[in-house]
């Protein structure tokens, strides 16, 4: 069972009080009503899907209930850090040590037997 | 003539029996319950009106008699009276700025006791419920099995697990079953 630091429970809790929210630091423009389709598309719809550390929105729905951030390793699934909503995004000296990951499809296509 | 129809209460878990010798089940009786929600500058006067501490430290709860103040996030709390005391005209009174709403009928509650009411409730709960993590008077709203529930820890061996009325059932069938598998 995945632990995750609730910054507001001081506490490690399962997985299971928490859901995902996505995609975190996403400023919402100050202009919405002007902005043209596409730049509202970029805004709204339009995100990295980084293989390696995310910055994600989480909530603690059946705990505290709030929101905050966190860094995630996506291909681990290691939470790096955890950090209450409206704090800036921590810098992050220390590389994620992600195990070398093979795609199995790609990889390995040439050596095929 | 007609009888007169006349409304009387039904308790969500009326007359239900449960439990094993390690886990007893006791269906909680009737009591009033508010949600708090407020800012850190009004605890005090919420505090004063409502005659227990509202707890600012997580986990924590506060009691006074019978009325139970538990933090649930910050700024908010749930607040319990097991005499069905009028709680909202007291936080009424308290004269700050704050959010109270009565959900004494939307909560219903089971007392697990016995020496193995942790294992019990650990058998849908995934929260460590050691004495050393969860000591008594610790609160915590959490997750048992698919219901959401609100635990307090009432004495070492004896826990009060509220949880909504239209999951009761749920929750007193599931701790039913872990009290089963607690006995072993």
């Amino acid at each position: 069972m995945l632990l995750i630091y609730c910054p507001y429970c001081e506490e490690e809790r399962s997985e299971l009080e928490f859901r995902n929210g996505g995609d975190a630091h996403i400023a919402r423009p100050t202009n919405i009503a002007e902005i043209s389709d596409e730049e509202f598309e970029a805004y709204f719809f339009l995100r990295d899907n980084p293989k390696g550390v995310i910055y994600e929105r989480w909530r603690h729905i059946h705990g505290c209930g709030r929101f905050f951030n966190a860094a995630r390793d996506t291909v681990s699934d290691r939470f790096i850090t955890t950090y209450k909503a409206g704090e800036p995004k921590p810098d992050l000296d220390v590389e994620p040590k992600t195990p070398e990951t093979v795609e199995t499809y790609e990889a390995l296509e040439g050596a095929a037997q | 003539m007609a009888d007169q129809a006349i409304a009387s209460r039904k308790a969500p878990l009326a007359g239900r029996r449960g439990g094993s010798p390690a886990a007893i089940l006791t269906p909680a009786e009737p009591a009033s319950r508010i949600s708090v929600r407020a800012a850190a500058d009004a605890v005090a006067g919420l505090s004063a009106a409502l005659g227990v501490t509202l707890p600012v430290r997580p986990k924590t709860s506060a009691s006074s008699g019978r009325r139970h103040a538990l933090w649930l996030g910050p700024g908010e709390w749930l607040v319990i009276d097991e005499d069905g005391a009028d709680l909202m005209a007291a936080a009424a009174s308290s004269g700050t700025v704050h959010s109270a709403v009565d959900v004494s009928h939307r909560n219903t509650a089971v007392i697990v006791s016995g020496p193995g009411a942790e294992v019990a409730i650990n058998s849908g709960c995934p929260q460590d419920l050691s004495l050393a993590l969860f000591p008594v008077g610790a609160c915590s709203r959490t997750i048992f099995g698919k219901a959401e529930i609100v635990l307090l820890r009432t004495a070492e061996d004896t826990f009060r697990v509220e949880c909504w009325r239209s999951f009761s059932p749920f929750v007193f069938g599931l701790l039913s079953e872990g009290a089963e598998d607690a006995g072993h």
